[in-house]
């Protein structure tokens, strides 16, 4: 195992940093439903990181506890080498930690633009009465704001729809806004729910492209849930891979695949 | 005034021209582009600066008088800024198409030997990347956009904000050697070499010097008398000429200002921001342009719409003539306003053309409906014909004599002279010193004399002394009698329509034209479902007898019309027939660019053909069709042959003598 304090080089240059999130045998049980057992694994900065499996393994579940919407039953989270008590999500998106759907969640009434802004709903201080007014502090800040999910706009190559309402965009464009939502909170993890379910190969090519990017660009750690074993072998540093709420894998792409185990849970086994 | 007999105004090249218009409206802004949401610009001083700092990377990094440095990206402020810095050390810009194949990328980076190609982003350096092996003289590579480039090997490849920062820093080294070489530059300079489109072989690259770029756009922009408080869109690939003339040539002469939208998607949006004063479209955004107005008017409102139709229909009666200055009624001078207040105004903006002054279109045939719309809107719509080889103007139609049948009286300082076989041949200053390495082609194109074949056919109107361009040389035939035939003009008429997609006429050494007919499926099922007319099968709504009812009374009208055309009233349609399948790139009667492949038509469907002239009522027939996986099938159908009614042509003639 590598040194949690030590980093690593990947083969094409980014530098991987130490242990950012740690999760310590953590156990989910809803009434008598076990959906997560046992299961550790750690998350470095600057590195994409998937969870993958069949459908119920416990992906999302374990996606829910990251982001602090389900707490274990046992075990424990450990961030940025403190454990984390249990804690509500707007108490984790405070700490740095920002998040996609699987099934969108975008307010479908209003813009992008305005959409995306509600992704830096942490960095707005002013009063509701200086919002109202919007003198001083309130306008600097809605400046400031603006200037930032502008950028991201640019980066994500969304700005023929500024103005557009959710609502009248297709699927694989509000996928990109989530996208970007979730970018604006300027997040140190990202966590994205099955950022290419439902897309085209061309969807998916772009949404790859772009998670790269953004790794890339602002050395977000990514933790992503997803499918598609191609994306997520082309895209990942590192893989977990779950099985009926237990850890059956945990390594490369290249690890992964040459796992009997997992090869087992993808393609099935006879049972004798 | 004291004007030296070379240069125009003293000013002999494009960076003089900078230096003048630095001086001269210092603060006035010569570029915006929208990033980030806002509309960022860059003064005219500001512009110098920038332009003056990249000349000196340039010369840093070793360029030599005479090197071509290619140019490839969407329209941007840098971008206009690299051709006018290469053009500062001596260097010749070549702007190149950033859709291109790498293939096509790799002959033209090959035929011009580019050394330094400015590029836009990570897809434009991939693409250079992978065919650079091919490339022996090509060495460095200047890109705008860092995303993404940091893990790429930097010893060839530099970002533009970098290589102008370096310039900066060898201000004291370079300057004296920049100064010059911008010195030398003078009238017979090379400005630009510019490759045109290769629809008949490998493309050509055109090359053009100060002299043609700065007199084509000193006459141009005097005859539309544009002033430096013009703003214009940039929007239309750099790599064509008339980008340079209105983005460049233009732009520097008088001194107004490029706006480059956000990125390709945002056109429309940033158009309405922008206003534009000066405008330049090629017809086909002009239609999508009416299409969405009337498919969103048709969603409106019973008041709307009807307050919509009423005033266009005023408008379309009135609108053309109060544009050209001609006496209109009192009456309906005051509705006419009325209608401006109410929708003209305000669809205008909408569209992006509030503020137009003086706007053109060229390239294809443009529908006198559509053009007539926006004539009758108040927008001064115009024709010119251009084309690269005579740095874009050959005619322009002058305020007050625009019609949508003619491209306009020669440009200033153009001669044209009509050759027997009806091709246009033009001489001026514009036109370009030769095409590079390709000394047979300039030969076959530009006599010793200096005149120009243009390719195609066209003659003087007799009543506006404007010409008119009728098809492509090599496609005008003579009937029987020795009449003139020219069936692009005729079709193009045809298509008007919106029921017909394509039309193609037959008459060549014949004594009468008739004409096969390809109905829209889109418009004519359309018309269909509202008149609850039940269809299967393409095929079907093809035959229907109500549509060939409605097809007759098209070809009836355009009968009419030519009727009254002397040089064309004999190309009139006499019987013509709905083809059963549409005409297909896959089968072979069209090209991948949709234009119809006469002889392979005339061939495959001969017994069709020969019914139009036999006399009969109706044919059987029987026809390959390629379906899109490459399987053939065959459909078949008795189709009818109509006879339409054609409008004497004797009468005019009789009259006339």
């Amino acid at each position: 195992m590598l040194d949690a304090s030590e980093g690593y080089t990947t083969e094409d240059g980014r530098k991987i940093g130490g242990v950012v999130m740690e999760m310590k045998n953590i156990t989910l049980r809803f009434g008598g439903v076990v959906a997560i057992q046992d299961i550790s694994f750690d998350i470095r900065e600057g590195e994409i990181r998937a969870i993958i499996g069949p459908n119920g393994a416990g992906k999302s579940s374990m996606l829910n506890v990251i982001s602090g919407f389900y707490n274990p039953q046992e075990g424990e989270v450990w961030y940025k080498g403190a454990k984390r008590p249990p804690m509500k999500p707007y108490e984790v998106a405070r700490q740095g930690i920002a998040r996609t759907f699987q099934n969108i969640a975008l307010f479908e009434g209003m813009s992008v633009l305005d959409n995306v802004m509600t992704g830096r709903i942490r960095q707005m201080k002013a009063g509701m009465l200086a919002q109202a007014i919007w003198k001083g502090k309130a306008e600097r800040e809605e400046v400031e704001n603006r200037e930032v999910v502008e950028k991201i706009i640019d980066f994500l190559e969304i700005q023929h729809i500024r103005k557009t309402p959710v609502g009248r965009l297709p699927y694989g464009l509000k996928k990109r806004v989530e996208l970007a939502r979730a970018l604006a909170a300027e997040p140190s993890i990202l966590l994205l729910d099955e950022p290419m379910a439902g897309m085209n190969v061309e969807e998916k090519e772009d949404m790859s492209r772009f998670v790269l990017d953004v790794n890339d660009e602002f050395g977000t750690t990514i933790a992503l849930i997803e499918h598609d074993m191609g994306v997520v072998m082309d895209l990942s540093d590192r893989v977990v891979v779950m099985d009926y709420g237990k850890k059956i894998g945990d390594g490369t792409p290249d690890e992964v695949r040459n796992n009997q185990a997992v090869i087992d849970a993808y393609l099935g086994v006879a049972h004798d | 005034m004291a004007q030296s007999p070379q240069a125009a105004g003293g000013f002999a090249s494009i960076p003089a021209l900078l230096q003048r218009n630095a001086s001269a409206f210092g603060s006035k802004a010569a570029y915006r582009e929208k990033e980030y949401g806002i509309w960022q610009s860059w003064s005219w001083s500001d512009t110098e600066k920038e332009i003056e700092a990249l000349a000196l990377g340039f010369l840093n990094l070793g360029v030599n008088e005479g090197d071509f440095i290619a140019v490839i990206g969407r329209n941007r402020p840098y971008f206009y800024w690299a051709i006018v810095a290469a053009q500062s050390v001596g260097a010749i810009p070549v702007p190149l198409y950033q859709d291109s194949a790498a293939e096509e990328m790799a002959y033209v980076m090959e035929h011009c030997g580019a050394r330094f190609a400015v590029v836009e982003d990570q897809e434009q350096v991939d693409k250079l990347i992978e065919i650079q092996d091919g490339l022996h003289q090509f060495e460095h590579m200047i890109y705008i956009d860092p995303r993404g480039m940091r893990k790429y090997d930097h010893h060839k490849l530099h970002q533009f904000s970098h290589v102008q920062e370096q310039g900066r820093a060898a201000h004291e080294e370079f300057i004296g050697d920049l100064k010059a070489r911008r010195e030398k530059l003078d009238y017979s300079s090379i400005c630009v070499m510019l490759y045109t489109s290769g629809t008949t072989g490998r493309p050509k690259g055109v090359v053009l010097s100060n002299r043609n770029i700065i007199e084509a756009s000193k006459s141009s922009s005097e005859f539309d008398t544009l002033g430096p408080g013009e703003e214009v869109l940039a929007y239309l690939p750099m790599a064509w000429v008339g980008d340079f003339i209105f983005s460049i040539g233009q732009a520097y002469w008088t001194g107004f200002c490029v706006n480059c939208p956000e990125n390709a998607d945002t056109m429309m949006h940033d158009l309405r921001e922008i206003g534009p004063t000066y405008y330049f479209a090629p017809p086909r955004v002009f239609e999508n342009q009416l299409t969405n107005v009337m498919i969103r008017m048709e969603d409106a409102g019973r008041f709307k719409q009807w307050l919509f139709h009423k005033f266009m229909a005023h408008a379309r009666k009135v609108g053309p003539a109060i544009l050209d200055g001609q006496p209109v009624g009192f009456m309906d001078k005051l509705k006419y306003g009325l209608g401006n207040l109410l929708v003209y105004g305000p669809l205008k903006d909408t569209l992006g053309l509030g503020r137009v002054r003086v706007g053109y279109t060229a390239g294809e045939a443009i529908g006198p409906e559509i053009f007539d719309f926006y004539r009758s809107l108040g927008i001064n719509l115009k024709q010119l014909y251009g084309q690269t080889e005579a740095s874009v103007f050959i005619t322009l139609q002058p305020d007050g004599g625009v019609r949508s049948d003619t491209v306009g009286v020669p440009a200033p300082g153009v001669e044209i002279k009509i050759a027997d076989n009806g091709e246009v041949f033009y001489r001026s200053p514009g036109t370009f010193e030769y095409y590079y390495k390709n000394e047979e082609s300039t030969k076959s194109t530009k006599d010793e004399e200096g005149w120009v074949a243009t390719g195609d056919a066209g003659f003087f109107d007799d009543e506006t002394g404007q010409l008119r361009i009728i098809d492509r040389a090599k496609d005008v035939g003579k009937m029987a009698d020795g009449a003139m035939f020219a069936p692009k003009y005729v079709e193009n008429k045809l298509k008007f329509f919106p029921n017909i997609l394509e039309a193609v006429l037959f008459g060549n050494q014949r004594e009468e034209c008739t004409a096969f007919i390809n109905i829209d499926l889109n418009a004519v099922g359309n018309w269909a479902e509202r008149n609850n007319i039940g269809y299967a099968s393409y095929q079907e709504l093809a035959g229907h007898p109500k549509v060939l009812e409605t097809i007759k009374s098209h070809v009836e009208d355009v009968n009419r019309s030519l009727a009254d055309d002397p040089m064309l009233a004999h190309c009139q349609v006499h019987r013509f027939l709905v083809l059963h399948k549409e005409l297909d790139a896959d089968d072979g009667e069209m090209t991948r660019t949709r234009k119809v492949r006469r002889g392979v038509i005339s061939e495959k469907f001969e017994d069709l053909l020969g019914a139009l002239y036999d006399g009969s009522d109706e044919i059987y027939t029987t026809t390959e069709v390629t379906y899109e996986d490459g399987r053939k099938g065959s459909i078949s159908a008795t189709l009818k042959i109509v006879d339409a009614a054609v409008s004497p042509v004797e009468r005019a003639k009789v009259a006339a003598e």
